[in-house]
């Protein structure tokens, strides 16, 4: 009985380390190369730290099981204590010794795990603004040619092998970036520019999470981040660049009236139409992503009405507001949303 | 426990009741029922003939006016929906200044929002079909507290941005036109 809570509280570490489902979202993931380098360091800061750690016990409980000799009994308060003792002199020296070599060990491994980061960060191959808002991101990705710069929300396509920089901002408060699986953590800070690099290593889907309370809705505002070959990402790329195509249905195009007509035009950007806000998230490409509302929700016919229709149910306090559309209105609007691969 | 100690728990029972009696803070995420247009649907007058009885004020303001959330969200929807690019920050440019006392269409928080709602001659464009009423009568809670008329205990204390005028907290309240305002 009193054993089993104590057995669970040992338990507990290699639980949450088994939370992470494939490394979907896993601090122990190494999926790019600062996250490789962050684990070497850790794994050496450890067997070091360890390793003194279990010194120190020892002659803490040889000190404590050790007979104290009657005719010495005065030398540690005369202070001369290591002078009587030549063996306790020596040991004293390889002590520090051992510490010097330790601590100058450690110094080097974080130098070179700096260094290495370092040159990626010089040798950057793609820029993407990422900027934070109360809850969701907004992504651009940055091309020497402005025709090809590209913006999205809530998702980041990375192409393997490539040093990625992402430069950070925000429009409200602090918010912070952290794709456990790949880097992080790094704030946004409004007025102030940041950026981190990420060499991405292995090619899959990660989750990536605000990691600074932001307010009331901190904990929807996910970020997706899919590592894919450098092929792929050029086609999704180009793919994403496209507009949004032209509804051919009655119902599809009674849906493109009211969204570019509509309040939904006033903050949301649908390439290619005359819908152009800049405060909501771009919907161009809106259902090719595989979550709604900064990852609420997967991405689906049912989660769409149910957020068109009353975001504040869903996610309360977020600033898209209950329009309150009529029936017809939000099949129309859904029966759109969905055109938008 | 000696008496000074007691006596100052007392007293900062009695300041923690009074605080949590403000309704600065209230909060409604959702707008209202649908159905439920914004200002009625018809402009509040703003002139009236000697001796008649103005419109009452809408019920809806006292959700908004003093309302600190309300003012800060609308202080942010008056920057995204770029009502900057023409009033500026209450200085005016394009559009007539909004922190001064001079009310072509009424300075009461239903006359604002029907403005809002309805647009006005000259250039002011109908945000009717694009802003949800929740919104309209958000901005129109912020307009306010440019000519300093709500508590300044409900307004924000800094701008979104850099700014240049005086904070909303210090702003000298207007006297608003009696025409206009009719003792509201």
């Amino acid at each position: 009985m009193i054993v089993r809570p104590r057995a669970a509280v040992l338990a507990l570490p290699f639980l949450t380390g088994a939370c992470s489902y494939q490394h979907y979202q896993s601090i122990y993931g190494n999926a790019a190369a600062e996250t490789q380098q962050f684990n070497t360091l850790f794994i050496i800061f450890l067997a070091v730290c360890a390793v003194m750690y279990a010194a120190v016990i020892a002659f803490l409980i040889a000190g404590i099981g050790r007979r104290r000799r009657s005719t010495q009994a005065n030398v540690v308060e005369d202070g001369r204590h290591h002078e009587s003792d030549p063996a306790m002199h020596v040991g004293l020296r390889a002590w520090a010794a051992v510490v010097g070599v330790g601590l100058v060990g450690l110094a080097i491994a974080s130098f070179f795990a700096d260094r290495s980061m370092a040159s990626a960060a010089a040798n950057e191959k793609l820029s993407i603004d990422l900027t934070g808002n109360q809850w969701w991101w907004d992504v651009q990705y940055n091309s020497a040619d402005a025709s090809k710069t590209l913006r999205t929300a809530n998702e980041l396509y990375l192409p393997v092998g490539v040093p990625v920089r992402i430069n950070l901002h925000s429009n409200d408060v602090i918010h912070s970036f952290w794709v456990p699986s790949l880097a992080g953590k790094q704030d946004l800070i409004p007025g102030r520019d940041s950026d981190i690099t990420i060499v991405p290593k292995k090619s899959g889907i990660y989750r990536g999470q605000c990691a600074e309370y932001c307010g009331t809705q901190h904990a929807h505002m996910a970020l997706v981040v899919n590592v894919v070959s450098y092929a792929d990402f050029i086609k999704w790329w180009d793919h994403q660049l496209q507009p949004a195509p032209a509804p051919a249905a009655p119902l599809t195009q009674a849906g493109y009236k009211y969204v570019t007509t509509g309040p939904c035009s006033a903050c949301h950007t649908i390439g290619g139409t005359p819908a152009g806000g800049t405060v909501g998230p771009d919907l161009t490409h809106l259902a090719s992503r595989r979550s709604i509302a900064a990852g609420t929700m997967p991405m689906g016919e049912g989660n769409l009405y149910g957020w068109v229709e009353d975001p504040q149910s869903v996610k309360p306090g977020n600033h898209m507001p209950t329009i309150g559309l009529e029936p017809a209105q939000l099949h129309a609007v859904v029966a759109y949303l969905e055109t938008l691969k | 426990m000696s008496s000074r100690c007691l006596a100052s728990l007392l007293i900062f029972g009695v300041a923690a009741l009074t605080l949590s009696a403000c309704d600065r803070e209230e909060r409604h995420s959702r707008s209202k029922p649908v159905g439920e247009t914004v200002p009625a649907g018809e402009s509040p007058d703003t002139i009236w003939p000697g001796g008649s009885v103005p419109a009452a004020l809408d019920p809806r303001a006292k959700l908004y006016d003093n309302n600190a959330p309300a003012i800060s969200q609308g202080q942010q929807l008056y920057m995204q929906m770029n009502c900057v690019g023409c009033h500026f920050h209450g200085g005016g440019g394009m559009g007539p200044p909004l922190m001064d006392d001079e009310w072509r269409y009424g300075g009461r928080i239903d006359q604002i929002a029907a403005s809002i709602a309805e647009g006005r001659p000259n250039g002011m464009p109908a945000w009717r079909d694009k802003l949800t009423d929740d919104q309209i009568w958000k901005l129109a809670a912020y307009v306010r507290t440019m000519s300093g008329q709500p508590s300044k205990d409900a307004v924000g204390s800094r701008a979104e941005g850099m700014s240049t005028t005086t904070p909303a907290t210090l702003a000298p309240r207007e006297p608003a036109h009696s025409s206009d305002t009719a003792g509201q």
